[in-house]
């Protein structure tokens, strides 16, 4: 689903949930529920990162700002990390991201870590059905509007391109 | 050939952006000599209609100065905009918000009910709130209103340059100024000052850590602060990292952290959310009730990581602070 797509109305509110998941623990446990064919809610849009390590708080509240209506991301459990250290250090940022996004407003529920090794795909089931269900219930993240001047054209596309090219974060 | 006409308008600010004008010393005669100052509220006796009287386009140049959050400051800013060539947002408001930015954290009515009614200081028993009309004898008053949340300057009219700081360094001012009149700027939109971290060119660099190393974050009047060393070592909350540089570290060599006035680089959109990045790699703590402890140690996360630039951030406001018609 795209960002363009028609929001459905209040009482048909499907919730939107981006999930960075790293490559090698909670990627792989995704892999397996599919493969094992555990049905899950389809509202999370999977992305791949190496490492949750990798996850800079910027990618969460930038999802957040582009529409989502909650963020999970997905780690090695503590000690499994494949690069030793990187698990702890997203724990670190996403501590220290929640108390900033409490200040701002933002649910406590819509941003979530979770360990989740290879072998748990019956984890990311149980994760992912009950983050929808929480969020169903907040209903759409509603931040607010950043304003532009009116003669210029909105420039909050041209952003994710920069992303893309030249690694702005 | 007449000199160029420049404007310098403050909007919500403090008026130390004026003071860094002031700033240049006897370079100032230098600046006078080759520009008009045709508008100029601190310094000199111009008043609005003078600018509504000029042609659209006639200043060379105008800087403002501050924060937009009432309908006045809207105005002056759509005015300014026409009739300036070149427009820069100076000093940290303007740029990013700023301090008056952080009233983005509170919505209008709290701000009201707290300044009006429920700070210690007031005293209000007819409960007085300020009005945008007021029948005074001599006829009907009308005053600016507060908007809902502080906006940056470009969120609110097209800018052409941004000269960061708080207030911005002298030596950013006079390289504007010298660029401006030798005609050689840089592409629109460009932040006038060095594009490295604070970090870059710090005199402390060879003891900032590499390694996950703090264990507590401290606020300065609870330690004996080291002169040489890295503060962010030293456990204080330091934006080195995730700062501009070109303010000649003037706080590190103060032994003051660096609090942030710069803005992010040009590669970083969000100042806070690398400053979250930054710590989380130093933070030498695993263990989560560990981690909660030490971050404990950060009282105000909003008002530490972007306490020059909540309305430039990606989340621009507290959720919600704009809901109802926030009316008093």
């Amino acid at each position: 689903m795209s960002k363009d797509t028609p929001l459905p109305s209040a009482e048909g509110f499907e919730p939107r949930i981006v999930a960075f998941f790293c490559n090698w623990c909670t990627y792989t446990a995704s892999d397996l529920a599919g493969t094992s064919r555990m049905q899950y809610a389809p509202n999370t849009r999977v992305i791949r990162v190496m490492c949750s390590g990798r996850i800079d708080p910027r990618f969460v509240l930038q999802t957040l700002r582009e529409g989502a209506d909650g963020v999970l991301l997905g780690g090695c459990r503590p000690g499994d990390c494949h690069y030793q250290s990187g698990n702890y250090k997203c724990l670190r940022r996403f501590k220290l991201l929640k108390r900033y996004l409490a200040q701002m407003g933002v649910e406590n529920e819509r941003v979530r870590l979770e360990w989740i090794a290879a072998s748990e795909g019956d984890r990311v089931q149980k994760v992912t059905n009950e983050m929808v269900e929480q969020i169903r219930k907040l209903g759409h993240c509603r931040l607010e509007q950043i304003p532009r001047p009116e003669t210029e054209p909105a420039a909050e596309t041209h952003d994710l391109e920069q992303v893309g090219a030249g690694g702005m974060i | 050939m007449s000199k160029p006409k420049a404007g310098f308008y403050w909007c919500a600010s403090c008026g130390g952006c004026e003071e860094s004008v002031v700033d240049l010393a006897e370079d100032i005669l230098g600046v006078v000599e080759a520009i008009d100052f045709v508008f100029f509220p601190v310094a000199m006796d111009f008043k609005r209609e003078d600018v509504e009287a000029m042609e659209d386009g006639e200043m060379t140049v105008c800087f403002i100065n501050g924060a937009i959050r009432s309908s006045e400051q809207r105005e002056m800013a759509e005015l300014l905009r026409r009739k300036s060539q070149v427009l820069i947002a100076y000093g940290s408001c303007s740029y990013q918000g700023g301090i008056p930015g952080l009233a983005n954290l509170c919505s209008r009515e709290e701000i009201f009910k707290f300044v009006y009614h429920d700070s210690p200081s007031t005293d209000n028993p007819q409960g007085t709130r300020p009005q945008v009309r007021f029948d005074a004898p001599e006829g009907e008053l009308e005053l600016p209103s507060l908007d809902k949340e502080v906006k940056s300057l470009d969120q609110v009219v097209e800018v052409d340059y941004y000269i960061p700081g708080c207030a911005p360094p002298t030596a950013l001012l006079k390289a504007a100024v010298e660029a401006l009149l030798s005609g050689d700027m840089p592409p629109k939109g460009s932040v006038i000052a060095p594009d490295t971290a604070l970090c870059d060119d710090c005199p402390r660099i060879d003891t900032k850590p590499a390694e996950p190393l703090i264990t507590e974050f401290k606020r300065p009047w609870q330690i004996q602060i080291d002169h040489e060393k890295c503060l962010l070592a030293q456990g204080l909350l330091c934006l080195g990292p995730a700062t501009r540089g070109g303010c000649d570290h003037a706080c590190i060599d103060g032994n003051m952290p660096c609090s942030g006035c710069m803005g992010p680089v040009s590669r970083v959109r969000d100042q806070g959310a690398a400053i979250i990045s930054a710590l989380g790699s130093l933070l030498n703590h695993d263990d989560p009730d560990e981690i909660d402890k030490a971050l404990d140690g950060i009282p105000d996360p909003a008002g530490t990581f972007y306490r020059y630039g909540i309305p430039h951030s990606t989340l621009y406001a507290r959720c919600g602070i704009t809901a109802g018609n926030g009316e008093s």
